[in-house]
């Protein structure tokens, strides 16, 4: 039973790795790219971590797989916040068929400094304007 | 049953590694090949946790455990190397 249990949730995982894989490769560009293997291969990798627990039953081992399962998923959207934004900013070429990019006209790219676009508008508060 | 499943899942991995492989030597620019080093990371930790049980020894599971604490800092640590004057595109 357990070891029917543990072949299903690790082929499950190795899987949606394998989709992350094809996904690295047939994306049209970065930010794409990172949404395949990002979430696919952070599951997969958690999916297969949940099988050695479920094959191994034993506390010790338990705690070290879901250790792994904790860190895979809180580390993967840290790593792929960071590595998407130096992508962004070194100029990594959209997909031509992107259709919105907000992000473009807000962000200095050099000073690093993301606009809101309210700058030109006067909304400070009527109190602050009369001190000035 | 569970060796030939390991087997399997094995051979699953290492196609999705092979593929990986691919846009690390093909990806235009440098973070292209930064996520693909991170995606082969976690590919390797699965292939260290199904070698776990395929040799049932949980011993593995430790080894995996420190490969992906070590990815995580290679990745912040390109991350931030691109982001501070780094060569984006290393053609």
């Amino acid at each position: 039973m357990s070891e029917t249990l543990t072949a299903i949730i690790m082929l499950l995982g190795a899987l949606l790795v394998l989709i992350g894989a094809i996904g690295a490769v047939r994306m049209p560009d970065l930010l794409l790219r990172m949404h395949a293997t990002t979430k696919a291969g952070a599951l997969g990798t958690g999916l297969i971590a949940v099988a050695a627990a479920i094959f191994f039953v034993d506390t010790g081992v338990t705690v070290r797989s879901l250790a792994i399962v904790a860190f895979v998923i809180l580390t993967a959207p840290v790593a792929a916040h960071m590595i998407g934004r130096a992508g962004y900013f070194t100029g990594a070429p959209l997909w031509d068929k992107t259709l919105k990019d907000e992000l473009r006209q807000r962000l200095d790219r050099h000073g690093h400094y993301l606009h809101s676009g309210l700058e030109d508008t006067d909304d400070t508060p009527r109190s602050d304007r009369d001190s000035q | 049953m569970i060796e030939w499943v390991t087997l399997a899942t094995m051979l699953i991995l290492v196609l999705a590694l092979v593929l990986t492989f691919v846009r690390l030597v093909v990806g235009p620019s440098l973070a292209d090949r930064v996520v693909a080093l991170e995606l082969i990371a976690l590919i390797a930790v699965g292939i260290m946790i199904v070698y776990a049980i395929q040799v049932e020894r949980a011993a593995f599971l430790d080894v995996a455990l420190v490969l992906a604490l070590t990815a995580f800092m290679a990745a912040v640590g390109f991350a931030r190397f691109l982001e501070r004057g780094g060569s984006g595109h290393n053609e």
